[in-house]
């Protein structure tokens, strides 16, 4: 079991939009991820309403968990990114 | 052939089949567990891949910011974690409806409590959990139908989510069993110019399909229309479409002028006005941009939406109003939470108070659409209260570079000091709901006092004369922007106290014009006498009828 930290850029948090293209990517990625934040119970990674949630907002630390260690990396790239930018 | 009677809001009328809206289902809490639960559990996983492929379907069928909504609902409906738990509660022996009510119900709490984006996907997780128990029981999907053919929408209510993913070319007309002449619904389809009749109570008896006449001009709904009450709805079709023909300005018939203007929210709205019966925009109600927005628009965002708005109408008057949010129009960025009474709280030009750099953001942006167009909007601000507040917005707008300022009148207290205000401004507009709303201490978001919203109470009548003389006295334009402007009747008093412009939902106008050029200006002056002298307001309107021409009390159906 692999894990990331990664501090979530998106100006809006993982909420709305940035929640939707991330949990479709851990979805498409067929790979079973969990996210966390640190010190709470990871929770499925391809579950829209379980990580909008979380209510991580913008500059806040999440910890992503699985298998797939290259999904794992494409995961942390979207987070590292402004996800609200149209 | 039965006639069902509600209040009727614009002047039209239509013959269609009726196209019913399906209600909200509800769970009984007592219901029986499922005999065998694995099944029961296979099948609600079965129902909400079924939801998800709907919502996917309906997506990818439509446009824009709602091809987003229902995508992003689609996915809620997919949601392993709400299917999973729901499946997991059915195994223990819940009732499938029941379960997914309760894992619903946790997001939804979890979501509201967050406020901002999270409530407003609570929206779209209780429209998916009302879909899948819909289904679980065997009932059509709740909300209007996607429309095959010209209908009548037929609904208990109609929310704005309802409203926006109708295919207007197909709708004829609107008939819901709830709601007031002000609610959202009843003001979209004024807007629209579509015949809509509201708190019509027993339109619950209608069925899809159902042949029906709507009647705006007289609040009826006719069930299996029969020749005569066919050809009266055709016959009055084509007189209204007469009427729309005349594009002459508006004017009483010795001469003296009205200016007859409309009612719009979007720069869209600006460019159906193509043809020339309306003289311009008395009422650009610029918080449509601010509402779906999660922050506030921009400078450059909001200068371009007022630039195309002006284009559009070119030399015509237009009137934009600064943000009116607050109250029943809250907004995600600025509004206070927890207000015990938001009408009576931070709303319209108070939002100063906590966000001066909206209304300033606001005036900028109106200067620099005026500056690229070579245009002259006149721009007024909501919810004045006192002099002070009306010196201190027209000295705002005048620094920002606006030439022409006013303010709306809805408050009592701007009434009685009309003087005192229109030596502030420039012009002043009677927002009529609003100022019906706070004489008489009634909600406007409550049908069932919609006697007390009545324009034609004297209190109000006399608020609207009061502000109207100070009008005249000062040599100053002082409108009205209400709905009721748009009541051929109303018009008439209106004018007959001094009302120097009405502006109303576009599809009011070939009415009233019709109305004010059958009219002196002293028949309109001894037309509000009557009214004013009357002591509630149903004889006020009754008074003020009886002095009406009886070509239009027929051609218009005023009766």
């Amino acid at each position: 079991m692999a894990e990331r930290t990664v501090v979530v850029a998106s100006r809006v948090g993982l909420h709305a939009r940035p929640a939707m293209l991330f949990t479709q990517v851990v979805a498409a990625g067929g790979g079973a991820v969990t996210i966390a934040r640190p010190g709470q119970e990871p929770v499925d990674a391809s579950s829209i309403l379980l990580v909008m949630s979380m209510g991580v907002k913008n500059g806040a630390e999440v910890v992503l968990a699985g298998e797939d260690t290259a999904l794992l990396d494409r995961l942390v790239e979207m987070l590292e990114t402004d996800l609200d930018a149209e | 052939m039965r006639v069902i009677t509600g209040v009727g809001v614009g002047r039209g009328a239509v013959l269609g089949p009726v196209a019913r809206a399906h209600p909200v289902p509800h769970v009984p809490a007592g219901a029986p567990a499922h005999s065998d639960p694995e099944v029961a559990a296979a099948h609600l996983a079965a129902t909400f891949d079924a939801v998800a492929d709907s919502l996917q379907e309906r997506a990818e069928a439509a446009q824009g910011t709602l091809r987003d909504v229902l995508h992003a609902t689609s996915l809620m409906a997919k949601d392993p974690a709400f299917a999973s738990q729901s499946t997991a509660k059915v195994r223990a022996g819940t009732d499938p409806a029941l379960a997914v009510w309760e894992v619903a119900g946790q997001f939804i709490d979890m979501f509201t409590a967050a406020g901002g984006y999270l409530a407003e996907r609570a929206t779209d997780l209780a429209s998916v959990r009302d879909r899948v128990v819909a289904r679980l029981q065997g009932l059509p999907e709740p909300g209007v139908p996607a429309l095959w053919r010209p209908s009548v929408v037929v609904a208990e209510d109609l929310s704005p989510a309802d409203t926006a993913v109708l295919d207007l070319s197909l709708v004829l007309g609107i008939v819901i069993e709830k709601g007031g002449p002000t609610s959202h619904t009843a003001i979209i389809a004024g807007q629209l110019g579509l015949p809509c009749v509201v708190r019509a109570g027993d339109a619950a008896s209608l069925r899809d399909g159902d042949e029906v006449a709507v009647d705006a001009a007289r609040g009826t709904v006719t069930v299996d229309p029969d020749d005569v009450a066919r050809a009266a709805v055709r016959r009055r079709c084509q007189s209204l479409a007469t009427l729309a023909e005349d594009t002459a300005a508006g004017a009483t018939s010795d001469g003296h002028a009205v200016q007859l203007l409309a009612n719009i929210g979007t720069a869209d709205d600006a460019e159906r006005l193509t043809d020339l019966a309306v003289q311009g925009v008395g009422l650009f109600r610029t918080e449509v941009l601010f509402l779906d927005a999660s922050t506030a628009p921009t400078e450059d965002d909001q200068a371009a939406v007022y630039a195309r708005a002006l284009t559009a109408l070119g030399d015509r008057k237009v009137v934009i109003r600064t943000l009116d949010a607050g109250a029943d129009k809250p907004l995600s960025f600025v509004t206070q939470p927890g207000e015990e009474n938001p009408a009576l709280g931070v709303r319209g030009y108070r939002l100063i108070r906590t966000a001066p750099g909206l209304m300033d953001a606001q005036l900028a942006a109106i200067a620099r659409a005026a500056r690229q167009t070579g245009e002259h909007p006149w721009v007024m601000a909501p919810m004045i209260a006192t002099v002070d507040e009306a010196a201190e917005f027209a000295s705002r707008a005048r620094a920002a570079g606006i030439g022409t300022v006013g303010v709306m009148v809805e408050v009592p207290a701007v009434a009685l000091r009309a003087r005192e205000v229109l030596a502030e401004v420039d012009f002043v507009s009677v927002g009529t709901n609003d100022l019906a709303q706070y004489t008489m201490a009634t909600d406007r978001l409550r049908g069932e006092l919609a006697d007390l919203l009545d324009i034609w109470q004297p209190a109000v009548l006399d608020l609207v004369a009061a502000t109207a003389a100070a009008g005249l006295d000062l040599g100053k334009p002082v409108g009205v922007c209400g709905e009721s402007a748009g009541d051929p009747v109303m018009a008439l008093a209106l004018t007959g106290m001094g009302i120097t412009s009405l502006s109303m939902s576009p599809a009011s106008v070939p009415g009233v014009r019709f109305a004010l050029r059958l009219h002196t200006l002293d028949q309109c002056r001894q037309i509000a006498a009557a009214a004013r002298a009357a002591g509630s307001a149903a004889r006020a309107r009754a008074a003020a009828l009886a002095l009406v021409d009886p070509q239009a009390r027929e051609l218009l159906a005023l009766d």
